[in-house]
């Protein structure tokens, strides 16, 4: 059996092999325990969140233990020790990903990053200090896609809703793929706001060609990279995107720091989001003058120890190899596709094949809603997620409410694979479908 | 097993064969209902006849347990003074609540005492409650001669 599996996982050139899986699950220490009644837990949710290996819960102990301090302020000791921990982890997070430090700006998550992005637009929109080249007015267009995360399509409808701009979207086709025919831009575009990867469907769109398209008619690209950062390389420069987010506790590091990445030239002409202490230059009582990015989306004491831990969480990830991760989890989707499009009653919502996808496998079942199937799985100690996955609009094109997904990141195996199509079987049993 | 216990016979039974489903005339209110974490929904009508509920019908989409309740609902309440159907919801929402720690009365929920093993799955309790909450929010309208809101004024389940 065991053969079996390795066979079948090294057939993606530059998959783990059992042994490196072993080494890596063996860093994470939740990965050892049982759920339910014995259970050897099976976590297959990692688009939700994952989880976190010894080494980033021992970077955020460690500075906390000997470095805490508020930083960029102060000038004890333990203030520069933490100043360059802070730092220093803005330095290798944008390193992962391609881009200059300065075009970090750490927020609380992904969330607030997009959100951030559409204040700081509705901000240059308003009043006598209107920045016209961000200005978006009652006859624009603001453009999404049918797949987006609830993050990245209710930011932009308050925008809309505050500005006077029409919210437009390119549709899904009936395989999970971005329909590009779908929609015209127009030089009214301001704003194309897209995923890197659908966290329902594991899509990737031609993140080249809308660009390219957006770039055309001078619209501003936001990217939602929370499905991609975390498991294939990414460089958001060679991406040529003007915006992207990330969030830290999918890519193996603590909850409550994200990534906001925004080129340079157009940080350091945007309007700040959050005002207060930390992001100014001067502060007069009439006025204040702002600190340059990214110190100017930074406003108060920020999140430190855990932009320390997503600081080690990128040494970790970098340590393995994103290509490596990248096929790893190729191989596990391809293993997870080809498993239930076997099984009856199955339908899987997105791509059918890992071509331009990635490793969220999203399904329905004949006549088990998805609550009672992941009902069953989580029974058998499979930890998955179900319902609209923050992506009710994508789920009412294809005509259902929920489904039950599964999410893999590097520290999943074949077996667990097996187990998720054991399971399904389970579900069917339990109900009685087929029977 | 606790999953078996909380898919009770009766449960799977109410879930394949629903009691009184579709929406009927003529009815007082109607309420809507969404679980806004997993997108059930159920529309559901109440009709009066004085102190008396003289029926309930629903549309609905959603999981055996929001499913199988709601029918259960309809055999509990139809034929029962407002205030008998009030009494029994509220046994029922304290047993779904409870985490396992009451005991339900059989007088009381008849069949609904089934829902008894979805109190230990804290996720599911809303399942449980959706149709219920459509019809706390019914009964209520009803009774305050407001038969006219319902889709546009989508109140969520607690």
């Amino acid at each position: 059996m065991t053969g079996q599996l390795t066979a079948r996982n090294l057939a993606v050139a530059g998959a783990l092999t059992t042994s490196e899986q072993e080494k890596i699950r063996a860093d994470f220490p939740i990965l050892c325990r049982t759920v339910r009644e014995g259970r050897p837990l099976v976590y297959l949710d990692s688009g939700a969140t994952s989880q976190r290996p010894r080494q980033v819960l021992d970077a955020e102990r460690a500075f906390l233990e000997q470095h805490n301090a508020a930083v960029h302020r102060g000038a004890h000791q333990l203030a520069e020790e933490a100043t360059d921990a802070y730092e220093s982890a803005r330095a290798r997070i944008a390193a992962f990903v391609g881009v200059a430090p300065e075009e970090v700006v750490f927020t609380k998550n992904a969330t607030e990053g997009i959100n951030l992005v559409a204040y700081a637009l509705s901000n240059s929109s308003i009043g006598k200090d209107a920045i016209q080249r961000f200005a978006v007015q009652p006859d624009d267009e603001i453009v999404v896609t049918e797949m987006e995360h609830h993050a990245n399509l209710v930011p932009w409808q308050e925008l809309c809703r505050r500005t006077g701009a029409t919210l437009r979207w390119y549709r899904v086709t009936d395989a999970g793929r971005l329909d590009l025919d779908s929609l015209e831009l127009s030089p009214r575009t301001k704003i194309v706001a897209f995923t890197h990867q659908s966290n329902v469907m594991g899509t990737v769109p031609p993140v080249a060609e809308l660009v390219r398209r957006a770039h055309q008619v001078g619209a501003l690209t936001v990217l939602d990279a929370c499905q991609s950062v975390p498991h294939t390389p990414v460089d958001l420069a060679a991406l040529n995107v003007d915006f992207a987010v990330f969030s830290g506790h999918k890519m193996l590091g603590p909850s409550g720091v994200g990534v906001l990445y925004g080129r340079r030239e157009l940080l350091d002409a945007l309007p700040p989001f959050l005002t207060g202490g930390s992001m100014i230059e001067l502060v007069m009582m009439e006025s204040s003058t702002y600190a340059p990015s990214p110190q100017r989306f930074e406003a108060g004491v920020p999140m430190t120890s855990q932009a320390v831990g997503l600081g080690a969480a990128v040494d970790y990830l970098s340590a393995v190899g994103m290509d490596r991760i990248a096929a790893h989890e190729r191989a596990l989707t391809g293993q997870a596709l080809a498993g239930l499009s076997e099984i009856d009653g199955v339908r899987i919502i997105g791509p059918l094949d890992t071509t331009d996808r990635g490793g969220a496998v999203s399904f329905v079942l004949d006549e088990v809603h998805p609550h009672d199937a992941g009902q069953v799985l989580d029974d058998l100690g499979i930890a998955m997620r179900v319902g609209h996955h923050c992506a009710w609009p994508l789920h009412r094109r294809f005509g259902i409410v929920a489904t039950v997904r599964a999410s893999f990141a590097l520290y999943n195996t074949p077996a667990e694979v097996d187990a998720l199509l054991a399971g399904v079987h389970e579900v069917r049993r339990f109900f009685r479908v087929g029977a | 097993m606790k999953l078996e216990q909380m898919y009770q016979e009766i449960i799977l039974d109410h879930y394949r064969n629903p009691h009184r489903q579709g929406l009927r005339e003529p009815f007082d209110a109607e309420s809507y209902q969404v679980n806004p974490t997993c997108g059930d929904e159920v529309t559901l009508r109440v009709a009066l006849d004085g102190d008396r509920v003289s029926d309930v019908s629903y549309d609905a989409i959603g999981c055996s347990i929001s499913q199988a309740a709601t029918s259960v609902l309809t055999d509990l309440v139809i034929g029962r003074t407002v205030a008998e159907s009030r009494s029994t919801m509220d046994a029922f929402v304290e047993m779904v609540q409870s985490r396992g720690q009451v005991e339900p009365d059989e007088e009381v929920l008849a069949d609904a005492v089934a829902f008894v093993g979805v109190s230990r799955y804290p996720s599911r309790v809303k399942c449980a409650l959706l149709g219920w909450m459509a019809f706390k929010d019914a009964v209520g309208r009803a009774a305050a001669g407001d038969a006219t809101a319902n889709g546009a004024e989508r109140s969520e389940a607690p």
